[in-house]
């Protein structure tokens, strides 16, 4: 298939998906469609796990923090300043992106392991805050009674599931679209050549601190926007929310998808969670032993995800026909392997080559 | 400490019983967080399953006990096989990603973590089991003028030879020597004619025998419940992270100061208390890994002088 042709078929599944989405809350019941309004507010925390984990590098246990703080914030503008959508949702976006750039220190000078280690512990004091700061939280009972929204002024108050639904998808998507357009500019190229030789990058003069600074504050401030978003979906909010358990989920299920690819982190988030959600109400107590296996599975047979499973296999059978395939040639030194697809002329000379030797700065052990 | 002259409490006196709670967590964590040093610090392993190992333990021992001095022992002897036997089932599972990431790494044993741990709720039901220890032991002593639970105490007495025969092991045996070369260069190790799959084989069974003995013995105090395996997991990190994995003396220092923290730090300071383990994890990682590029930086410089 040519490249072209592949780009065609994607945008094709993209559109036929969105209209899925669309047409879904009229076909499943309320409860359900409940359930996928959860799932997409997970959905893009998972984008935003994928975008420091797959994009930048560093791998995270800890966007259950700015997913924590936008969502507190949204809860409490929502109770106590204003019903209004928007303001929830840039309420949201900038304290997730105040929680990250107070933590940014902690983490963009570590890789690898250490930074896994350290976003950990970042959820952890995030989880133990929500519970302990009652005043503000509600501690371990959380808050419920939160006022319905509307999304901008002069609209009438959400009282459905499906409005809520569809709010939900809208915002998601702005957020998406806005987040594949900033990495489609220079500085997303950047991002990833950081990602793929960063003492090159250092070499040549570029801020890679800098740049994973700037990153780290942006997947915070998509965070805090799903945070909000958690807010309309579910109506109330415990710091069970945000456990280890979550973190730990959304970290796997972008592994699932990918990683590297935004598309992937939604769908392997979806399906983590609608094995974890649906599977535990029509077989109740076998979702961890199912998704325990899903997590066994993928590390043995996709290596770098079900998403990156395609390019992977189109890289072997290119490199199979050019009678190059020397046992350096193996797929899936992990989700830091080579930099996938065909992209712009201006990372090839940064490539990593087909001997598949493994980028610096990434190989992090504990020091 | 204040001296017992008067049954009137002096002002450290309270703090004793959560000061030698303390000791007893953190010999627990000690036995516990050893296992996960070794399959970090030797086989470079992320084992995320470390939870489970303990949790195996813990639910045997719940489930063989019966009050019993004899049941102890065999529930010991049963738990420690079988957390060994898990840990050595790891290491199979293991072996196709051994040269992957950590990521992968985490991936896999995160799974078996999450499949394990649901088929032994299965087992053994979801709620948290009650542990019977031998009736000799399920009583309270006087410690300084203050009631006491026995078994606690013979569980800092058992806990510490553990260590020290731990200690021996590493610092006096053949395979001690073997662990700490690995941890040094595994790459030399195998250069020198040991074969990585059976160093992994034994890390991650030994570490799955430590944890199992640790979930016996430590059933009682951290007890055996769906989110056990998460909880020792958790804590056994923050040993890891705060000791190192460099040493047996610095595992021990980081399990008895996370074992303080969570007893004795909760009692003086119930605000902080529960925020300074992990702050305390993330300020040493973040710390550390800002030290590195400065040292990297000077011998660059120096280098070049």
């Amino acid at each position: 298939m040519t490249p072209a042709a592949r780009r065609w078929l994607l945008r094709a599944g993209g559109a036929g998906l969105l209209v899925v989405a669309v047409a879904l809350p009229w076909s499943v019941d309320a409860y359900t469609t409940s359930l996928f309004a959860r799932t997409l507010v997970l959905a893009l925390v998972g984008v935003s796990v994928a975008l420091l984990t797959g994009l930048a590098g560093l791998p995270t246990l800890g966007q259950t923090g700015p997913y924590a703080a936008g969502a507190y914030a949204g809860a409490l503008v929502a109770m106590h300043v204003s019903t209004i959508g928007v303001v929830q949702v840039l309420a949201g976006a900038a304290t997730g992106a105040i929680f990250a750039l107070l933590t940014v220190p902690l983490v963009v000078y570590a890789r690898g392991v250490v930074v896994l280690m350290i976003t950990l512990a970042i959820g952890e004091l995030t989880v133990t805050a929500a519970g302990r700061w009652t005043s503000v939280t509600g501690g371990t009972d959380g808050l419920a009674g939160i006022p319905a929204i509307q999304p901008v002024w002069g609209m009438a108050p959400l009282a459905s599931d499906r409005a809520r639904y569809l709010y939900t998808l809208v915002v998601v998507g702005v957020v998406i679209t806005t987040m594949v357009m900033l990495l489609r500019t220079p500085a997303g190229l950047l991002l990833r050549a950081s990602r793929d030789d960063e003492a090159r990058m250092r070499a040549s003069g570029h801020r890679v601190t800098g740049y994973l600074a700037v990153t780290f504050v942006g997947a915070g401030a998509v965070a805090g926007v799903a945070g909000s978003l958690l807010i309309t979906a579910q109506q109330y909010v415990s710091p069970a929310d945000f456990g280890f358990d979550v973190a730990a989920l959304l970290l796997l299920g972008v592994v699932i998808g990918g990683a590297t690819s935004i598309g992937g982190a939604i769908a392997g988030t979806a399906l983590v969670i609608a094995v974890r959600d649906w599977l535990s109400g029509l077989l109740p107590g076998y979702a961890p032993l199912l998704l325990g296996g899903l997590f066994v599975l993928t590390a043995y047979l996709f290596p770098r995800g079900v998403a990156g499973f395609s390019t992977e296999l189109a890289s072997l059978v290119r490199s199979r026909s050019r009678g190059r395939t020397g046992p350096g040639d193996r797929p899936g030194t992990g989700i830091q392997g080579r930099p996938s697809r065909g992209e712009p002329v201006g990372v090839a000379p940064l490539q990593v080559g087909p001997s598949g030797n493994r980028s610096t700065g990434h190989g992090g052990e504990l020091p | 400490m204040m001296p017992q002259a008067a049954p009137v409490l002096g002002p450290v006196d309270p703090y004793l019983i959560p000061a030698l709670d303390g000791v007893a967590y953190g010999l627990l964590l000690f036995v516990a967080a050893s296992g996960l040093v070794f399959c970090f610090g030797v086989a470079n392993i992320l084992n995320l399953a470390h939870g489970l190992l303990y949790a195996i333990g813990a639910y045997l021992a719940a489930g063989l006990m019966d009050g019993g001095w004899g049941s102890l022992l065999l529930a010991l002897g049963v738990g420690t096989l079988a957390a060994a036997g898990a840990g050595g089932l790891l290491a199979g599972l293991l072996a196709p990603v051994a040269r992957r990431d950590h990521l992968t790494q985490a991936l896999l044993t995160f799974g078996v973590a999450l499949g394990g741990g649901a088929l032994l709720v299965t087992a053994f039901g979801p709620d948290s089991l009650p542990v019977r220890i031998p009736a000799a032991l399920d009583r309270s002593v006087e410690v300084a003028g203050y009631r006491y639970a026995a078994y606690r105490l013979v569980f800092i007495g058992v806990a510490a030879l553990i260590a020290v025969l731990l200690w021996l092991a590493v610092a006096r045996t053949r395979a001690g020597m073997l662990v700490r070369a690995a941890v040094d260069d595994a790459d030399m190790v195998a250069c020198l004619g040991v074969n990585p799959a059976r160093i992994r084989l034994g890390v991650l069974a030994a570490a799955g025998a430590l944890a199992g003995a640790a979930g016996v013995l430590g059933a009682p105090i951290i007890g055996p419940a769906p989110t056990t395996g998460d909880t020792v997991l958790l804590l056994s990190l923050v040993v890891v992270v705060l000791g190192g994995l460099g040493s047996v003396q610095g595992t021990l220092l980081a399990a008895l100061a996370v074992g303080e923290i969570q007893s004795l730090g909760v009692a003086l300071a119930p605000t902080f208390a529960p925020f300074l383990l992990f702050a305390a994890m993330a300020l040493v990682l973040a710390v550390r890994a800002r030290g590195l590029p400065g040292r990297f930086l000077r011998l660059r410089a120096g280098g070049t002088a």
